[in-house]
């Protein structure tokens, strides 16, 4: 059983959403067309759509989060689901209680997708080999594995401002080596045709081996940086710094952070977008991220709109009966 | 009790003999080769036709988790398993709780080792107290109660200066010592640093953690002229750095773990927690020259790495899971399709499992020799079966090779003359 067919049903749809890597186009396609048809809820005076009506979904946080989670919520109460969130890494985890005892329990509760976000990277693809079979799960990021709703809204926000991938050149820039949503993205723009795909970091950031993700590296964002059509930033965690991957924020920002001068290398029209929560003066000068390129509160909001698609494409999925052919 | 083994294909490496005969045994010894000893009549035939007969093996690293950790395995458990896999002689390491670090420690091992009588269990003693890596252990009081070797149980001292002592020490008693080649802060990930890490998001081990280690210990023991055995190396590169102070005289040996002759990082796919082990599983390029360093003699034994679990301790997302395999039921098999894969003769297998240990033991067990003890084991080489859990004799399961189509079967083991292990419906496949 190979992990990338892992999260698909026997004709080839999606029943969990684990990781980018290994989907189809298609599928993207899929996703992105219908976050478009659902971004227009939100501007409804009943921001509700009846699609899972009656399903209960359960969040299950075993790592601190607020944006994810929250997003995760409203876009499950957008599409009239029961939710209920867990903040697992304070309660039974604590206790000693088992991951797999934490699934049973919860899977008691008659509950229809789990969307699990936790430190270790497979955790997600880990819990969707252990649940019931009618139980969707959703990956909210998994330690350093993947982040692929993060990354559908990213390639969601990054289409709706430049709608041609197979012209695009995109440079991601900042702690390579941790980021879960750096993977996922780069996973994402590569199936959807994207030419050039950057990463830009000193080298303790970088990942061993990572151009065979299909990425350029530059150690230089001066040269890194010209020319590109979107610059996704990453987060930089202070912990960082204790683990002698980096001698300061201070230093780091003046080599890599993202200011005007810089984000004048890249095109004229270049798209800013940071997954958030910023760290300004960190990564990125507050007059780029909240300068008229900056989509990064757009981001936010086309979030929502890619996770009702993720659910609901994933609970059809399930609805169906399984001995379907097509 | 008079045992004669007939009609079997002899290999018994360490006399370089690969020849149709028949073994002798009376008194737990060996008391002729070829043709009985005058007036023997044997109590017993085991009819060894078609079947390979070579010296019981010895197997260098085999956590049997007593004491200490009975809830994952137990001496007597083990040392089942060990008869049945044709393994005669286990070498323990010191990483039990409590630590063998005092002679009553090794004194409980024995005493249930022998109340199970199914192996011999042979302890290495620790390097440090605790294995902290601070204070020396009492080697000399642990060589008089019966260690065969000081080591370091995996837990590397990161302390130059405490390593360089110990060595020292360990050389005053004529102590062989068993290192872990590894840097423990390089090696604080869970993966090979490769590809493969890179795109599971597994924190990653460089190769330099263990070439490094390697490179410094081989650098501290230069003039020391103590015999250090390196355990379970994983890289290209260290097998060349072995090479190389082979080749300058020191007194050093080295090991590999069989799943290294076997898997590589790409096994980890779909995060298989079964393939999580410490040192991880490298490239396939170091898979090969492992194999190399097992042809051209560098290395000198197959170890299983022997760590059973329970299973809860595999059941969770991969970097939460403990490392280790239950190794003891596939290392022959496994072993054998090494000279399937052509990677190895035969009788070069069956001497870094049988002879090759021995040596690096001291110990003049792992040969066929009127006079040796009367280890022995009897296998089929053309019997297949698959690895399921109904037929593992092991407590621990945590194997990846379960469902894999193995060939060679174990059907008797004699340890010191007596039958120990004796396959039942042997003609069922």
């Amino acid at each position: 059983m190979s992990n990338t067919h892992f999260q698909l049903d026997r004709q080839g749809r999606l029943l969990h959403f684990l990781t980018i890597e290994g989907l189809k186009r298609h599928h993207l396609i899929e996703i992105l067309d219908t976050a478009e048809s659902l971004r227009g809820v939100a501007e409804r005076r009943v921001k509700k759509l009846p699609t899972l009506h009656g399903k209960t979904v359960v969040n299950l946080f075993f790592e601190a989060s607020t944006r994810t989670r929250t997003t995760f919520e409203l876009a499950a109460k957008r599409l009239s689901a029961d939710v209920l969130t867990l903040n697992i890494a304070t309660s039974s985890a604590v206790k000693g209680e088992s991951l797999l005892d934490t699934l049973r329990n919860i899977e008691a509760m008659q509950c229809d997708m789990f969307v699990v976000r936790h430190e270790q990277s497979g955790a997600a693809e880990f819990i969707a080999r252990h649940v019931k079979p009618h139980i969707a799960v959703l990956n909210a990021g998994d330690g350093r594995h993947a982040h692929p709703t993060q990354a559908m809204l990213d390639v969601f926000t990054i289409r709706r401002h430049k709608p041609a991938f197979e012209a695009l050149q995109v440079a991601i820039v900042g702690d390579i080596l941790h980021s879960r949503v750096a993977r996922s993205l780069i996973h994402a723009l590569g199936i959807l045709g994207t030419p050039d795909i950057r990463v830009i970091a000193p080298r303790t950031l970088l990942p061993v081996d990572v151009e065979k993700l299909g990425v350029r590296v530059f150690d230089n964002p001066t040269i890194g940086l010209r020319g590109v059509d979107v610059i996704v930033m990453l987060r930089l965690q202070k912990e960082r710094m204790a683990g002698a991957l980096l001698p300061s924020e201070r230093e780091f920002f003046q080599c890599y952070g993202l200011t005007e001068e810089r984000l004048a290398l890249a095109k004229p029209d270049a798209i800013v977008m940071h997954p958030g929560p910023i760290n300004r003066g960190v990564e990125i000068d507050s007059r780029v991220a909240d300068g008229p390129r900056s989509v990064i509160l757009e981001q936010v909001t086309n979030g929502i709109a890619a996770r009702m698609a993720i659910m609901s494409i994933t609970l059809g999925n399930h609805a169906r009966p399984t001995g379907e052919q097509i | 009790m008079r045992t004669a083994i007939c009609g079997g294909r002899l290999i018994d490496p360490a006399h370089r003999i690969d020849t149709l005969s028949d073994v002798f045994i009376a008194e737990g010894q060996i008391v002729g080769i070829g043709r009985p000893p005058e007036g023997f009549v044997a109590d017993r035939m085991i009819d060894a036709r078609r079947r390979i007969v070579c010296p019981g093996l010895i197997d260098l690293c085999a956590r049997l988790r007593e004491p200490g950790h009975e809830h994952k395995a137990t001496i007597a458990s083990e040392t089942r398993a060990a008869a049945a896999a044709g393994i005669t002689t286990l070498v323990c390491p010191p990483d039990t709780d409590p630590v063998i670090d005092e002679p009553a420690v090794v004194e409980l091992i024995r005493r249930r080792a022998k109340a199970t009588g199914k192996a011999r269990v042979l302890a290495l003693g620790a390097l440090t107290h605790h294995l902290g890596g601070e204070r020396l252990a009492e080697m000399a009081a642990l060589k008089e109660a019966g260690c065969v070797g000081i080591s370091d149980g995996g837990y590397p001292v990161s302390n130059t200066l405490v390593l360089r002592r110990a060595l020292e020490y360990a050389a005053t008693f004529d102590l062989t010592v068993f290192l872990t080649p590894l840097d423990g802060q390089l090696a604080s990930g869970i993966a090979h640093e490769g590809p493969i890490a890179t795109r599971m998001g597994l924190p990653g081990i460089p190769a330099a953690a263990e070439t490094g280690a390697l490179a410094r210990d081989l650098e501290l023991i230069r003039d020391m002229g103590v015999r250090v055995h390196f355990g379970r190396l994983t890289c290209a590169r260290s097998v060349e750095l072995i090479a190389r102070a082979q080749a300058d005289g020191l007194a050093v040996t080295a090991d590999v773990a069989i799943h290294q002759l076997h898997l590589t990082e790409l096994d980890l796919a779909g995060f298989d927690s079964r393939c999580h082990v410490r040192p991880p599983l490298r490239r396939a390029q170091d898979r090969d020259a492992l194999r190399a360093g097992l042809v051209s003699g560098v290395i000198t034994a197959i170890c299983s790495d022997h760590q059973p679990h329970e299973p809860d301790a595999k059941q969770a997302p991969f970097g939460d899971t403990e490392p280790g395999i239950s190794a003891l039921d596939t290392l022959l098999a496994l072993s054998l399709r090494l000279a399937d894969d052509d990677a190895l003769p035969l009788p070069v297998v069956l001497e870094r499992l049988t002879c090759g240990p021995a040596r690096i033991l001291g110990l003049d067990y792992g040969q066929l020799q009127t006079g040796a003890v009367a280890d022995l084991c009897v296998f089929d080489p053309a019997l297949a079966w698959q690895a399921t859990p109904s037929m593992w004799h092991s407590h621990g399961q945590n194997s990846p090779f379960l469902g894999w189509e193995l060939q060679g079967q174990v059907t008797h083991t004699l340890l010191a003359g007596q039958v120990v292990y004796e396959r039942e419906g042997r003609q069922s496949f």
